[in-house]
This record gives structure tokens, sequence and C-alpha cells, in this order.
């Protein structure tokens, strides 16, 4: 049967060319990787190659020809012992009439049309599926009379992660210091000596090739806890967080992800400036494929970095250095899992609604102690997780409340707060009594200096006012 | 056949000295790739039919694209081939290949199907990733490919992960990580190297050195151009390899392959090697000449290489060569149709595999 050759696409975007030059004849042998023509698109003169054997029958668009649309029949091809008779009918001398639209011109060849060609259009938009909803279990109960235990925020996270060591051999520790040194923050004291060297691996300084290193690993199987001495330096290493570690999942078809967990602290800790105290919960919220996890007391950075060890998706887990040394009441349970994905409500009121995370819940739970004293009853959430974002209980919270005022240490522009505030306008407009105010760190790069640092950081004050405000008092 | 040999050890030197300018090494003792690499009959033809399967794949995909089939960026492999398949001859079951987007070749020579490699170049719901990856992520758990990456450079520090598996677990499965000489310019190749020698890995670095790092030649981009040597300040050993001769591949694989399941570390393979079409579908290739291109494919292609020794050693007659060519056509007929008819991956994929 002859074969047709049609006017190739180039390029993504190529719509039509000009069929500058054949460089076969009608009648000419021709064999795959044979360059037969040339074509100019808008960007450059491409050759055009065989891809079958055969003999050129016949040559339909003359050279120099513009303006051919994609799909056209340029030629035909004959296989041995077939002649140009055959071609007969089935050889239109020229693009059809109604080949001017490009989606004519694909559809006469059986292609697809390009995107670019698509015009956006409300009825093509509306056939996008809606998002399927998540269930997120609630907290574990606590027996009644279990032990309580004073315990540091380091010392839960450095429980976690032994105690899931113990559990499931495929869990190791790498990162910088964290093996003979113990841990630039001692998060990881303890564990060389208990696990040994394969398991709690030393790192060069190197955040780049050990993240797409514990990537991989975790591709293969394993369960890798990288730690970064901090989010900071996290930067170097973010392509392979995003582009490796959240999307292989969904570009894989679901055969393959990474289940690994990226911890570290996070955010300012005391007078180290600009490049060590940015607060990333905002920048990781936004990836699809990740989990981001801020905890802020010793209980749930235990319960929280159990869950997110054993999550089979990669998860970011937040930390922050001013919480290591802070000291709350943690269970004293054999095994102390908390799901992510579902805010605490740190305290109940009823005057209005007060959302924070990680190191932002101190100053927030200050404030709530200080509103309280002027009556002022605030209801504080501890959102914990940021993605998946537990938006459910905050809107129940707006509901009551009418109000609502997030806290947080990162930048304002495009933070968790104006994700939430966004969020909650769309669903509980109806409910709010007030606009929603977001207090966040200051639009500048951290100073060092003491008296600028502390400006440039949310304060008590600020969010007492915010309240005030949004109850018109 | 003595001849034969001398001819195969001169032909690769003369391949090697036209894709590089730096001159020669001295040929390390420890190390034979590509000296005794005469292939007996069943190896000359299985490269050839593998060889032939992916060239004519690349260029039904090419065509494919030109139909508007195919989207996006779609980068061909023709030129190539020998490498994949010399190394995979080298290969066994459990070891891992990871490579970056121009990545049909190492799918097909890791075993997977025709009709999902294209399926998934066509967007469909077949394809390896449901249609939701495209030409440069694709993967396989079941024939041990890690994909398909897009970002120059991050399959080695991945690839090197995969290593660190199999080290962890103990087994004596080896990591194949491929990339090309632009991707040997980014910076976690060397995070990776370092790493890789210092725990000692079992990853081969396969650079294909295929001459161009999109319109920029090696000479234009690298201070080194012996890529081989890139590992040297890590104490990684390298060797350049004629990557247009399937048995050299093959030779240099398997004493690589050996050294990495011994347990001595990481080694890197500079694959001289060329690809005969543009970076991608949209490159005119005008940064090099004609001549050059017709250079390459008239005196060094990989398969007309394995084409001529089997005939002249009587181990195929053109008719029997003709029924392979006839067979690898029919695969990608198939993988074709298949590709074209299959239908595109229901809506509700959209919201899939995101999370588990």
């Amino acid at each position: 049967m002859p074969i047709d050759i049609l006017m190739p696409a180039l390029s993504p975007t190529m719509e039509e060319g000009t069929l500058s030059k054949w460089l076969k004849q009608e009648g000419d042998k021709v064999t795959s990787g044979d360059v037969i023509a040339e074509i100019e698109t808008d960007k450059a003169t491409m050759e055009v190659e065989a891809v079958d054997e055969g003999v050129i029958g016949k040559l339909l668009v003359p050279a120099g020809t513009e303006n051919v649309k994609v799909n056209t029949k340029i030629a035909v091809l004959l296989a041995e012992g077939e002649s140009a008779d055959s071609i007969g009918s089935s050889a239109p001398a020229a693009p059809k009439a109604d080949a001017d639209t490009p989606a004519a011109a694909s559809d006469a060849a059986g292609g697809k049309a390009r995107q670019s060609a698509e015009e956006p259009t409300a009825a093509a938009d509306s056939k996008v599926p809606a998002q399927p909803k998540v269930d997120v279990a609630s907290d574990p109960d606590i027996p009644a009379g279990t032990e309580m235990v004073m315990t540091t925020v380091r010392e839960a996270l450095r429980d976690a992660m032994a105690e899931e060591m113990r559990r499931d051999e495929d869990v190791f520790v790498m990162g910088e210091e964290v093996a003979e040194y113990q841990g630039a923050y001692k998060i990881t004291q303890g564990l060389l000596q208990e696990f040994g060297p394969r398991r709690v691996v030393d790192t060069p300084i190197t955040e780049h090739g050990f993240a797409g290193v514990g990537v991989g690993a975790a591709m293969a199987g394993l369960k890798p806890i990288v730690e970064f001495m901090t989010f900071n330096f996290a930067m170097q290493a973010i392509d392979q967080i995003i582009n490796s570690a959240a999307k292989t999942l969904y570009m894989s078809g679901g055969q393959m992800g990474a289940p690994i967990v990226f911890r570290g602290p996070n955010g300012a800790a005391a007078r180290v400036a600009a490049q060590h105290s940015q607060d990333y919960a905002a920048w990781y919220s936004q990836i699809p494929g990740l989990k981001v996890v801020m905890p802020y007391t010793a209980a749930d950075a235990k319960g929280l970095l159990k869950a997110a060890i054993r999550d089979p998706n990669p998860v970011i887990f937040l930390e922050n250095e001013i919480l290591y040394g802070q000291s709350f009441e943690v269970p004293k349970l054999d095994d102390f899992v908390l799901p992510i994905g579902k805010a605490r409500i740190h305290k109940q009121g009823r005057d209005a609604t007060v959302v924070s995370f990680g190191i932002g819940m101190t100053y927030a739970v200050k404030a709530v102690e200080e509103l309280s004293k002027e009556g002022i009853d605030v209801e504080l959430i501890d959102l914990r997780t940021i993605r998946p974002m537990d938006l459910p209980t905050v809107i129940e919270s707006v509901k009551k409340t009418g109000r609502l005022v997030t806290v947080e240490e990162g930048y304002p522009q495009s933070s968790v707060g104006t994700e939430i505030a966004t969020r909650v306008m769309q669903q509980a407009f109806d409910y709010l009594d007030a606009p929603i105010l977001t207090i966040a760190g200051k639009d500048v790069p951290m100073p060092y200096a003491s008296n600028l640092e502390k400006l440039a950081l949310p304060n008590v004050g600020e969010i007492v006012q915010a309240v005030k405000t949004v109850c018109y008092k | 056949m003595a001849p034969t040999k001398t001819a195969s050890v001169s032909g690769r030197k003369s391949a090697a000295r036209s894709a590089t300018k730096t001159s020669s090494k001295p040929a390390r003792k420890d190390f034979n790739g590509g000296i005794f690499a005469e292939f007996d009959k069943g190896q000359e033809l299985a490269a050839y039919r593998d060889m032939l399967l992916i060239r004519r794949f690349e260029e039904k995909a090419g065509q494919l694209y030109g139909m508007g089939f195919i989207g996006g960026f779609c980068h061909l492999y023709i030129g190539q081939e020998a490498v994949v398949v010399g190394m995979q001859m080298a290969l066994k079951e459990g070891d891992q290949v990871i490579t970056g987007y121009r990545d049909h070749g190492h799918m097909l020579a890791t075993g997977m199907s025709a009709r999902g490699v294209m399926a998934e170049l066509t967007g469909r719901r077949g394809g390896y990733s449901k249609g939701k990856g495209g030409s440069m992520h694709m993967f396989s758990k079941e024939k041990q490919f890690y994909g398909g990456h897009g970002i120059v450079g991050a399959q080695v520090s991945l690839g090197t992960g995969l290593a660190f598996a199999n080290k962890y677990r103990g087994n004596d499965n080896v990591s194949t990580a491929y990339f090309g000489d632009g991707a040997a310019n980014q910076g976690q190749v060397y995070e990776s190297f370092n790493m890789a020698n210092l725990w000692k890995l079992p990853v081969v670095y396969v650079i294909e050195n295929n001459r161009y790092a999109m319109g920029t030649s090696v000479a234009r981009a690298s201070a080194q151009t012996d890529f081989s040597q890139r590992g040297a300040s890590f104490g990684i050993p390298g060797y350049q390899v004629d990557g247009m001769d399937v048995r050299a591949v093959k030779a240099a694989a398997d004493e690589a392959v050996a050294y990495c399941r011994a347990g001595k570390g990481p080694i890197i393979l500079e694959m001289l090697t060329y690809r005969y079409r543009g970076h991608s579908m949209s490159d005119p290739a005008k940064y090099r000449s004609k001549d050059e291109v017709q250079k390459m494919r008239s005196e060094h292609d990989p398969i007309e290489q394995v084409r001529a020794r089997l005939l002249e050693k009587g181990w195929a007659s053109e008719d029997e060569l003709k029924a392979i060519d006839k067979d690898v056509r029919d695969i990608v007929a198939d993988s074709a149709d298949f590709a074209q008819a299959d239908p595109e991956p229901d809506v509700s994929e959209l919201y899939t595999d995101i999370l588990l």
C-alpha cells in the first residue's frame, strides 16, 4: 500500500510551514533516515527524513509552497513493486478547503490538535473533575491513667526516630554531623551508638547531592530520614525535593514514589541573620506530592515524626531551633502516632479564632493568655500540618466565632496565612463578621541587630491588637 | 579471525580520536575494555536486533511527532544505540538503570514493551505512566528502570542513591546511571562522585558523550573534555570507550560491572558516541556540519558495523537480516497503531498518583 508522507510538525507549537525544497524527486529510492525535503518554520529550517523505505511515487506539494498546514499530505511513497498508478484517488493534490484550521488538518490525519491551537473555552474548563476529598483520622485516644512525661522537643524527635528505626530495618538517617558529632543540634544523639554507621550516616557538606542520594534510595524502597542542618541549606537541594521526590509518583503513573522524610530546623533561630532565618512552610506547602508538617509541642513532634517516617510519601518536617529545648507533656505509650493532616484545638474559645503552627504558636499562646485577662475568649488552633491542610477544623471554628487571625513567622506575601484567609473567605464568607487579619514576619530579609530582628518577627502585641481589631474592641 | 580483532581495536581508536580532540591515553593495563571484544554469532544477532529496534522505534516516534500524535519535547537516541545495548548485555536481574530525558532507547533495552513506551509518548492510558509522564518521564519497577528524568544531572544523584540501597541491603546489584557530556558539568554530579567513592557504592557512571550538549559542543563547554577523567579528584577510575562499537561497550561494561560487584566502588565509562538527529525535534542542528554527521553515519554507524560483520562472517544472509528487519518493523508498527488507538487517560486520572 502506498504510504502518505505528511507535512510534519517540528516543534511543540508548529502549525504550518513553508516547504522550501525537495531533495528527492519522483522515482527516487529512499531508505529510513534519508533527508527528503527541507521545511522552514517560524524558527528554523528543518530537514525532513524518510521513515519508511520505498520509491517516491508522487510529490503533491511543489517546492516553495508557503503556509502548508501540519499533516497535509505532501508526497506518496511506494513500496517495492507498487506503481504510481496505484496512488489514484488516495492523493488529493492540495490540502482540503476545510483544512484551514489546525484542528481540521490534524483530524484529517487522525492526529491530535496541539494544545496551542486550542482556544480556552468555558465548556472545556467545566470538564475538570473535582479534587477528591480525603478523610483524615482523628488523634488516637490516650487511655485514662497514661503517664505524661515532661519531654523536650529535642528528645521527642530523637525518640521518634529511634522507635521507628527499631521497628523497621529500612529506616535510616543521613545528613551532616548526624552520627559521630551526635547532631548539630543533638537531635540524633545516641542513634549512632544504638544503630551503627550503616544506619546513621554522616554525609559530606553536599545538600544537593545527598538529597538526591536519599531520594534515589527511597525510590529503591528504603525509608530515609534526611536531616538538613537547617532548611535554609535545603534550597541547594530543593530541585531533588520537588522535581524528584514530590513528582515521581505522578510521573510514573503510581509505579514508584519516594517514602522519605526531610527534616531539620526551619525559620529564625536567634541572631543568625538573613541567610539562616527563613521559614519555608509556605514554599513547600505549594507542592502537590509533598506533605508538610510543622509541629509545636513535643507530643506532636513525636507522634507526627513517627507518622512521617511511616508515610509512603515524601514529608517535609519543619522543626525550630528555639523549640528544641522547650518541654511539653508526652504520653508514655509504646507506639504514639498522630495523624498527618489534622489540626489540634489548643484552647477552645468563642470570641475569635487564632490559627498558627510551629514557633508561631509561642506568640499565639501568650497573646491568647493576655486577651483572656481582658475578657476576650479566643479559640486557638494549632494547624500542625500545613499540607494537606485541615481547613474543616478552621472553618468549624470560624462558624462559631466569626473572626479569624492567622500567625506565622514566614514572609507575608503568599504566606500560609493568606492561603487560609482566601479559603475561609471562599468557603465561609457568610460566617465572617470581620475581615481576616494575617500576622506574619515582616517583608524584609532577617536583620542581624537584636532590636531589628525583634521588629522583623511577629510579636504578642501585634496578635493582641489584631484580635481586638477583628472583635471591634 | 585475527585481522578482525585488529580492525576492531584500530576502529575504536579512530572513533575515539574523531570524537574528542584530547590525546589518547596509554591503555590501562588493569582495564581491557574494548580490546577482547569479539562477539559470537548469537551476541551479534541479538545486538543487531536490539539496536535496530531502537533505531526503528525512534524513527517512528519522530514520524508520530511530526503528525502531532506526540507532543512537547521528544529527544531521539538515533546513533547512540550501541551504548545502551552493549551496557545492558553486561547487566543481570536486579541491576538498576536510570537516565536523563533521551531515554526511549534505555527503556527498550531494559525490556520495556514498545507498546507501553510508544503509548506513553502519545499520552495514552496504556503508556507506562498512564500518559501522565510523557517522553521524559517513564519508569518500570518491573524492569528496574528508574526513569526518565527531565532535570539535567538529577539522575546522577538518584542513581547513586539506587547504589546506596544496594549496598545498604548487602546485595551485589549494580546501578547504572547514564548522563551526557552536558550533564557532566552539573555540580551535583561531583557531589555524587564524592559520596559514591567515599562509601564505595556500586554504580557505573556511563557518560554518553555525543559531543553536543543541545547546541554547545564539548569544546565550547568543558575545560576538561576527557570525561573519563572527571572522577580523578575523587579517585574514581574512568575509561574512554568506542560507544559506536557495541562489542567495545559490552567488554567495557563487563569489566566495570564486575568492578562494582566486587565492592570496589564506582567507575566511570565515557562512551564516545554521536547523535544523528537534532537535540530535540525542533533543533535544526546548525551548530555542526552535514559532512560531520554524514561521516559518522557512513563510517561508524553502530548497526551497520554489526550488519557488515554478520554478512562477512556468513553468520547471516541478506534475507535473514531482512527477516529481522521486518520483525522489528512489525513490532514498531504495532506499537504505533496501539499508541494511536489507545484512549487518553480517564479524566479521573488527573487527581490520582499524587499521594499514596
